[in-house]
């Protein structure tokens, strides 16, 4: 078998999320070659090289990959596919957008966000909302699959030496050009990779209240997320919405304040290791998942919270 | 210029699914189905359109058993001007879904087409992308905002960190995310134009495209369901327990 992993990144650092895909790659077994694609990318093939598992990194630098255009990256991907048995990308924004359109160039059938590997044709993934687990087999000759990068401990950062080769493919599809982007800054972890998240929801009534959950991220090295009733109503940027139809998370600790726990949310966040829900109705059913309840206004426990953090 | 639509019948959100007995499936006897919530928006997006003038034809289709006649109607009341059913009993999987879309286009030739970005039952995330794909087009997926701008359309996408503006070459496929738009509800008088509507019926033959899925279905399982916990006292108690007995802080 042979496995190519199309690289996460953001031109700068590799995303974590790949070393996920790695490992679920290393599930299936055989080689894997690793490409990244994207503009002034070389510290990331560093970083993809050193990564535990890796064959050989394939490095496709210039501005036509440079945003990441699902149009241009798929005929890229599509040109290298020739003898790989499996193609592997991370369950993100970009992988969402050039999978499907690499298995169709293909023609072969695309498998999302699988969160194990049964065997090499034998995949499980959550549908429903994560409500149902489904165990699907592929018949395709090659199998293009997106991963759920909570689902596959991610392999070691360090210790491999993969070859780095430099392609010069150049694929313009000359479909679409990027135009602009407004990226939120953050000195705090990332969402999807953070091992501590504290999440918002209607019931912190506006923007300006979830300073209230910042303070205790940082006391706690955490990243604030927020159900999608918060993002609606504009109290905070989409990218932070966790559900299933925004962010998988699974951290250490997932902390819910104001959150309902519609199954779309609880679809997001449900693999967390330890719950904990801050609601002032105890008919939430977001208490059903808490491992620690507390029925409480916010607005008195979150205070209170970051008291104790601080006494700490 | 035409706006072509899929529109998908599911499960409908508030329903918490269970899973059959026998582990074949999801059990869909008597469950309550209605149109994708992203296809209701993909449906608003384009009425949007329309009533701005950009828009002078909307074409809605829908794939799967009779019953998806219901979701075209409903469709059809929100403003579309036409619906195609394509009916088949059978498993219809994204990439099948996408071949019969592109055979509808190249029949239609629209100049967008628009689809939810994902269905809430497989959760796939695809279709777009695949008709996308094998009609050649550009694709704006999980979009936020769209603009037509003559022969392009500027896309402003959900994505990973953020947004980003795209610009396409129409046609393109554009693909919907929550925030595009709030869809309206159908007025009475509207449901009863529709019933008057053109809806015609074809099947996968009539448009000669190999429907047989590559993907086989192994099992359905319940998720390992989680526990409640306990109830905390106090926010000092919350504290102590994640210190000392969770261990996580
Ligand atoms: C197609 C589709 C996709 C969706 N995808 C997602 C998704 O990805 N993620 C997501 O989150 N949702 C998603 N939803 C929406 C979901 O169904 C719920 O509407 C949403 O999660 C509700 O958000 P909420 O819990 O913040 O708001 P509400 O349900 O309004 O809950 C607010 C909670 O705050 C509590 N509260 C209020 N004031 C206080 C206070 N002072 N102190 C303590 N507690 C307080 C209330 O008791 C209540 O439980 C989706 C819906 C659809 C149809
Ligand atoms: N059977 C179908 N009939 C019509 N449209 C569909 C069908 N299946 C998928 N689609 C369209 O494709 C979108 C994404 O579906 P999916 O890729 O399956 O998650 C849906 O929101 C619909 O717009």
């Amino acid at each position: 078998m042979s496995i190519l992993v199309i690289a996460e990144h953001d031109n700068s650092s590799l995303k974590q999320a790949t070393l996920s895909v790695i490992a679920a790659a290393k599930a299936i077994g055989g080689n894997i070659d690793v490409l990244v694609a994207g503009e002034n990318v070389g510290a990331v093939a560093e970083a993809a090289a050193k990564a535990d598992g890796v064959n050989k990194v394939m490095v496709a630098n210039n501005a036509v990959y440079g945003h990441f255009l699902g149009e241009n990256l798929s005929q890229l991907i599509v040109e290298l596919a020739e003898g790989y048995t499996h193609i592997l990308a991370a369950a993100g924004s970009t992988g969402k957008d050039t999978m499907p359109r690499v298995a169709a160039l293909l023609d072969v059938a695309q498998i999302s966000d699988i969160i194990r590997v049964e065997a090499p044709d034998t995949f499980v993934r959550p549908i429903y909302a994560g409500n149902a687990i489904a165990t699907i087999k592929s018949s395709d000759s090659v199998k293009v699959i997106t991963v759920r990068p909570t689902g596959f401990d991610p392999v070691a950062a360090e210790g491999g030496s993969a070859s780095v080769e430099q392609l010069d493919v150049v694929k313009d599809a000359g479909l679409s050009t990027f135009v602009s982007e407004q990226k939120a800054k953050s000195d705090r972890p990332d969402l999807a990779s953070a091992g501590i998240v504290i999440s918002g929801g209607r019931g912190m009534q506006n923007g300006e209240n979830f300073k209230m959950l910042e303070q205790i991220a940082d006391l706690m090295g955490a990243a604030v997320g927020a159900s999608r009733a918060a993002v609606d109503a504009g109290f905070v940027p989409n990218d932070m919405q966790v559900g299933q139809t925004g962010k998988i998370v699974a951290p250490q600790l997932y902390i819910a304040v104001g959150i309902s726990g519609a199954i779309q949310h609880l679809a997001g966040m449900s693999d967390s290791k330890v719950i904990v829900a801050i609601n002032k109705d105890e008919e939430a059913p977001i208490f059903q998942v808490a491992d620690y309840g507390l029925v409480a206004d916010l607005f008195e426990a979150i205070p209170q919270l970051e008291e104790e953090l601080k006494k700490a | 210029m035409k706006v072509l639509v899929a529109v998908k019948r599911v499960v409908d959100y508030n329903v918490k699914v269970r899973v059959k007995p026998d582990n074949s499936g999801i059990d869909l006897a008597n469950v309550k189905m209605a149109m994708n919530p992203f296809c209701e928006i993909a449906v608003e997006e384009a009425v949007r359109l329309k009533e701005k003038g950009v828009v002078s034809e909307i074409v809605v289709v829908s794939i799967g058993p009779k019953a998806c006649q219901e979701q075209v109607r409903t469709a059809l009341a929100l403003g579309a001007d036409r619906g195609i059913h394509i009916e088949t009993d059978a498993e219809i999987q994204s990439l099948q879904v996408a071949k019969l879309l592109k055979a509808v286009a190249d029949k239609e030739q629209p100049n967008l087409v628009i689809l939810g970005k994902q269905a809430i039952d497989s959760d796939n995330n695809q279709t777009g992308q695949m008709l996308a794909a094998l009609a050649g087009m550009s694709q704006g997926t999980f979009a936020s905002e769209v603009v037509i701008d003559g022969d392009k359309v500027n896309v402003t996408r959900e994505v990973d960190g953020g947004m980003m503006t795209v610009s396409l070459t129409l046609p393109a496929v554009v693909t919907t995310d929550l925030r595009l738009n709030e869809p309206r509800y159908a007025s009475l008088p509207n449901i009863m134009k529709a019933k008057k509507k053109p809806l015609e019926s074809i099947s996968p033959a009539d448009l000669g495209v190999d429907v047989a899925p590559r993907l086989t279905t192994v099992k359905v399982e319940a998720p390992a369901s989680r526990q409640a916990g306990i109830k905390v006292a106090d926010v000092a108690e919350l504290v102590n327990k994640l210190k000392n007995e969770a261990k996580v802080i």
